[in-house]
């Protein structure tokens, strides 16, 4: 006796409802706008270049001319801060991009082989999930040299093993169903059930964890700027900045600061957004931060 | 039962080995080699040769890996390249204080996270959960650097309570340990209080949905009956999985706190040893950092075995 | 009436959100020692009106207005602690899951024994020698040690049983019980529902029977109240709203109920010519390496035949493998041993190695309309997909075959555009049917496609199979577990017992002579409208039981 019967006035009303979002989700969707405009327009928008030292003071207070004052070699903080939001949302996005494309595309590929394939791939990735993430950035930084393309590899590479779990479990979840069966039935290939069948169904789910996994991947990137072994000077990253400032600390400056509050804006935002898309699929994201 | 723990604690060891060779393995990455790596590029090539004997790098990687792990095995991780020290006695001097800062950060989140997600999860969308879960919500998102160094401004700079820096090498009082612990134990405790109390309280608004529930409430037993017998009970395995999780993920956290505060722990050593290439030092740090981390995993596990009846009455 | 024990007054209540009625301006009213049965469909909300006799309210609902008087007592405007005291003690409730009702962590024993020690009517001795004693009288196996098992450990019939114990623990005056039987196995059920009509009358106790099933609830209740959408139909005596219904949605009830009563089958059609489809000596099951040796074995040595326009029904319990022989025949499910022939030529075992026009020929429809279509397609797509594929037709022409097939299932063509969430549930039934059509098969396996459904829905279903049979000469494999169903539509019967076929034939002769004495209990357990039945059915199953043949039941 479980058949509902929902007339169709009431699902378009709820299909009207999902589209909307509540007042938490549009500040974090603002706020995430706000940063991609900056990282976008950040040359046209930063009073100095980031690598300029434009005074002799350092740790100045803000003041008209530097905004946001000046930092332990007396450039400007406000400048740096901008071009920083491209350094740290590029790297992010495309260490995300990355992640989630390997995962996906193992996850479900492990997923429809089933069998020994999949016990396989996923023991191997049991093992890779155990092995603390910042523990296998250090050994590989160690071992190559901080530089951009090694951050975004190592942190790609990491965080794809998560997305592979999810990934498989969205996919093993529809694999069971009856339209998947009834597929399979009139014969259709393992392509059409991926790309037609399974995918149309995952992508609020898959969406939700792209948005975690980003913010996951910028804690990650900018506490190994912050260990002094991310990006490295001059080129303005906002995890570098707040390890470069933090003798002013003891002066009150508000150069290690700044940053860190704009990587917290970020995060937050972004965990904001999720709980608001994780609220429409029905499934708990978050928890133990990656 | 027995029987799985068992299998998955063999499972733990494997991946523990797993581990070990990767530790190995990052160092064989290099480019060039060690010697190279540590001597630089305008080393000469007699003095790299000699460093390649010295190392025993001459020898094939096989059989060093196993040279390694027999070392390892006795707690001998060789001998430090930037200080010539043993690793051992590096370790140890700093472990300590490690355990302290964790064991701390544990005992303060656990019972505070522990509140907040029952009192969110007892009244579902009431004031307190409301608050509570934002909150919950935003302060989980936060990197410790921003914590850490907001305290440090408020606390240290601003109001002068606290000491900046947790710089001590040993306790000489009990206030003087808590005035100088107080701000990383905070900064630590705070995304982990936070991270628990959200999946503490999501673990038993889940289990105060299910129908035993509904089915305890319809036979008259009181709501601290069922929270505490029907509910807890129901809640305990997924509660201490969640709580194991969360701990394992002080292993990330202490890395950054330790450096924040300059703090002497074994993390602080391993972000040095990983800046100066010291790869004894950094496959020693990595390879107890991951041991802890697997202990945990492997305690998550067993937790959510026993608190699932089906699989605790297995026969 | 003289003294009434439950009295629901007027009572209206509303969702919180939208301010829907979920029950409207309902009355009833319950003597002492009265069975009183609701009856009403899926969203009839007689669960809602059920658990207000407790005082119970769900999450998201609200009274709107109406009392609910228990001995004279308001319990909608009883305080917390007054409402505890009495749930349990004075009124207990049986819930349709027993599975989810049992807390899985604790032992059964302490549940069933729990209601007697929070209300502190008797010692835990006490209560224990108690609950043993309704072990007894529910007629459960082993009552001495089964309050040390844990939930998942005993079996579903036992487990309704078991709440029963719990509900009668503290010797309430009034029992609600929510469809304690829908969730069981005909052959289960008619065992559970003696019990229980036993029990509530030694116990002496009041109770408000909760049933979508009209044979049912004929067993068991004095009076009987029709529920639909939240309104009351009607209300009288048992046998009177059965033999003489007044209300027209009682007559629709009653109608699509339709009864199989031993003689009443549809005449069988003539057999001749070679056989559509013939299954010989099947053997399959899963496991790692179902195709040699599986592990699990679901299907055993089955033979069946399937001639073109004919219907043949396989009917079963759950676990008795009808649903995996329906996929050996799809192809989805390779069997271990024995052949398929399609009009003659054998088909190979699986999907991947049949031919594109073999696949066509046969069509698979699946149980659940919730899940059976993708929800990210809409109806055209669906359908559209089964015309590229089968009928090789172009993208133009495909509008218009859609539109065709929508009305052959008999749904407007405007549902083309809409998406499965946007459909009732007997509507995704039919474009379930439509996707099958859509590739113009001979053959279509239908694999318990009306037991989700409700009656009334479930019934127009097997009215438009019974027209395409008849208008395009299709043939069906009916598996189903509901006899009522088969004897309506089938011409033939082919009845599964733990993986075997343990009898075949005509309709009318399975049924009305049936031969095994797994049959013989199976139709005899489907339960029937005149009074006494119950009793009646119960007694001869005892005896095919204890007479033998090979046959053990769950319980």
């Amino acid at each position: 006796m479980t058949a509902v019967k929902p007339s169709s006035a009431a699902a378009n009303r709820r299909n009207a409802k999902r589209r909307t979002l509540s007042a938490t989700g549009v500040f974090a969707v603002a706020i995430l706008l706000l940063w991609v405009l900056v990282a976008l327009f950040g040359p046209f928008l930063a009073p100095h270049n980031e690598a300029d030292i434009v005074s002799d003071v350092n740790f100045t207070r803000p003041t008209v001319e530097y905004l946001l004052g000046t930092d332990y070699i007396g450039r400007d903080v406000f400048s740096r801060l901008i071009y920083g939001a491209r350094t740290t949302l590029a790297t992010g996005l495309i260490a995300t991009l990355i992640a989630e494309c390997l995962g996906i595309c193992l996850g479900f590929f492990a997923a429809i082989r089933g069998g020994i394939v999949d016990s396989v791939m996923s023991r191997l990735n049991d093992a890779l999930l155990s092995f603390p993430h910042i523990m296998m950035g250090l050994v590989v930084i160690a071992a190559l040299g901080s530089s951009i393309p090694v951050l975004i590899a190592t942190s790609g590479f990491v965080y794809a093993s998560a997305v592979y779990r999810i990934a498989r479990a969205l996919a093993m979840d529809l694999r069971e169903k009856e339209f998947i069966e009834a597929a399979r039935a009139r014969g259709e290939g393992t392509w059409w059930v991926l790309s037609r069948e399974i995918l149309p169904n995952t992508t609020l789910p898959l969406l939700t964890d792209f948005a975690l996994r980003l913010s996951f991947i910028i804690l990650f990137m900018s506490s190994l700027g912050f260990l002094g072994l991310g990006v490295q000077p001059p080129t303005a990253d906002w995890g570098s900045m707040v390890r470069e400032n933090m003798e002013g600390l003891g002066s009150g400056s508000l150069a290690p600061i700044i940053p860190a509050a704009a990587i917290a804006s970020i995060t937050v935002a972004l965990n904001l957004l999720v709980d608001e898309l994780s609220r429409r699929t029905g499934r708990i994201y978050g928890g133990a931060r990656e | 039962m027995l029987n799985l723990i068992g299998r998955r604690a063999l499972q733990g060891l494997l991946t523990l080995l797993l581990v070990s060779f990767l530790v190995f393995a990052g160092t064989e990455l290099l480019p060039g080699d060690v010697a190279q790596a540590v001597l630089g590029q305008h080393a000469t090539p007699e003095s790299l040769q000699e460093l390649r004997v010295q190392l025993g790098l001459d020898r094939p990687a096989a059989l060093r890996y196993v040279s390694w792990l027999a070392g390892v095995i006795h707690l001998d991780f060789g001998v430090s390249l930037a200080s010539q020290v043993p690793v051992r006695t590096l370790v140890m001097d700093r472990l300590g204080h490690t355990l302290i800062l964790a064991g701390l950060s544990a005992a303060v989140a656990v019972p505070i996270a522990f509140v907040i997600g029952l009192g969110a999860a007892t009244r579902p969308a009431g004031v307190f959960d409301r608050i509570s879960s934002i909150a919950a919500l935003c302060v989980s998102a936060l990197p410790e650097f921003f914590l850490g160094t907001l305290l440090v401004l408020i606390f240290a700079v601003n109001l002068r309570w606290l000491p900046a820096i947790a710089y001590v090498t040993e306790f000489r009082s009990f206030g003087q340990m808590v005035t100088s612990l107080a701000m990383p134990v905070a900064t630590l405790a705070a995304v982990i209080i936070s991270q628990m109390a959200r999946m503490i309280r999501a673990t038993v608004v889940n289990v105060l949905s299910l129908p035993y529930v509904e089915m305890a409430v319809l036979k008259g037993v009181s709501y601290r009956r069922i929270i505490l017998v029907h509910a807890l009970r129901n809640a305990v395995g997924p509660i201490a999985n969640v709580v194991a999780l969360n701990l394992a993920y002080l292993v990330s956290g202490i890395v950054v706190v330790e450096t924040v505060f300059v703090y002497p722990g074994l993390a602080r050593l391993l972000v040095d040893a990983v800046s100066s290439r010291d790869f004894p030092v950094i496959q020693a740090c990595v390879l107890i950092f991951c041991a802890v981390y697997i202990a945990l995993m492997l305690l998550a596990d067993i937790a959510a075995i026993i608190g699932n009846p089906r699989l605790r009455h297995q026969e | 009436m003289n003294r009434r024990l439950l009295d629901i007054q007027n009572l209206t209540i509303e969702s919180v959100a939208t301010r829907k009625p979920v029950v409207r301006g309902v009355s009833l009213a319950i003597a002492p020692g009265e069975v009183l049965a609701i009856i009403g469909e899926s969203g009839s909300g007689k669960t809602t009106l059920g658990l207000t006799a407790l005082g119970h309210i769900r999450p998201g609902l609200q009274v709107a207005s109406g009392r609910v008087l228990l001995d004279g007592a308001d319990l909608l405007s009883m305080g917390p602690a007054a409402l505890r005291s009495m749930r349990g003690r004075r009124v207990a409730y049986v819930a349709q899951s027993a599975a989810a009702s049992f807390n899985p962590s604790l032992m059964i024993g302490e549940q069933v024994i729990e209601p007697a020690l929070v209300h502190g009517i008797v010692p835990a001795d006490e209560a224990r020698a108690r609950a043993l004693e309704l072990y007894h009288d529910l007629s459960l196996p082993d009552p001495a040690n089964i309050e040390t098992r844990y939930p998942h450990q005993v079996s579903g019939g036992q487990l309704q049983r078991l709440m029963a114990a719990m509900a009668m623990c503290c010797g309430p005056q009034l029992l609600v019980l929510d469809e304690p039987t829908t969730a069981l196995d005909v052959t289960t059920q008619i065992g559970v529902l003696e019990a229980f009509k036993r029990a509530i009358r030694q116990q002496g106790a009041a109770a408000l029977y909760i049933s979508h099933d009209l044979a049912v609830v004929s067993q068991i209740a004095d009076r009987v109240v029709v529920l639909h959408k939240g309104v009351t139909q009607e209300e009288g005596p048992s046998q009177a709203i059965i033999n003489a219904p007044k209300a027209s949605y009682t007559r629709t009830l009653l109608s699509a109920y339709k009864q199989w009563a031993p003689g009443a089958v549809a005449a069988p059609t003539a057999t001749v010519g070679s056989p559509l489809l013939t299954a010989s000596n099947i053997t399959a099951g899963y496991g790692q390496n179902p195709t040699r040796g599986p592990r699990v074995v679901a299907v055993r040595s089955v033979d069946l035949e399937v001639h073109r326009s004919s219907v043949v029904a396989i009917i079963g319990e759950s676990g008795s493998g009808k649903s995996s022989l329906a996929r050996v025949i799809a192809g989805l499910l390779p069997s271990a041993s024995g052949e398929i022939h399609l009009a003659g030529t054998r088909l190979p075992k699986t999907v991947e190695q049949r031919s594109k026009d073999q696949l066509r020929r046969i069509q698979i429809v699946f149980q659940s309309p919730d899940v059976a279509l993708n929800p990210a397609h809409t109806v055209e797509q669906i359908l559209g997909r089964s015309l590229a594929l089968f009928g090789g037709n172009r993208r133009r022409e495909r509008g218009a075959l859609v539109r065709d097939i929508l009305e052959m299932v008999q749904l407007p063509a405007e549902f083309a555009r809409r998406k499965p969430s946007e459909l009732s549930g007997g509507q995704k039934q039919r474009i379930n049917l439509a996707r099958a059509l859509a590739a113009q098969p001979e053959l279509i396996l239908c694999d318990e496609i009306t037991s989700a459904l409700d009656t009334v829905v479930a019934a127009s279903i097997i009215d438009l199979l019974r027209r395409l049979r008849a208008e395009r000469g299709l043939a069906f494999i009916f598996i189903t577990h509901d006899i009522s169903t088969a004897a309506s539509f089938a011409d033939e019967i082919a009845v599964m017992y733990r993986g075997e076929i343990v009898e075949r034939g005509p309709t009318d002769k399975v049924l009305n002579r049936p031969e095994h004495p797994y049959t013989k209990i199976l139709v005899d357990s489907v339960p029937q409208l005149e009074a006494g039945w119950l009793e009646a059915a119960a007694g001869r199953r005892e005896c095919l039981l204890a007479s033998g043949g090979g046959v053990t039941l769950a319980d």
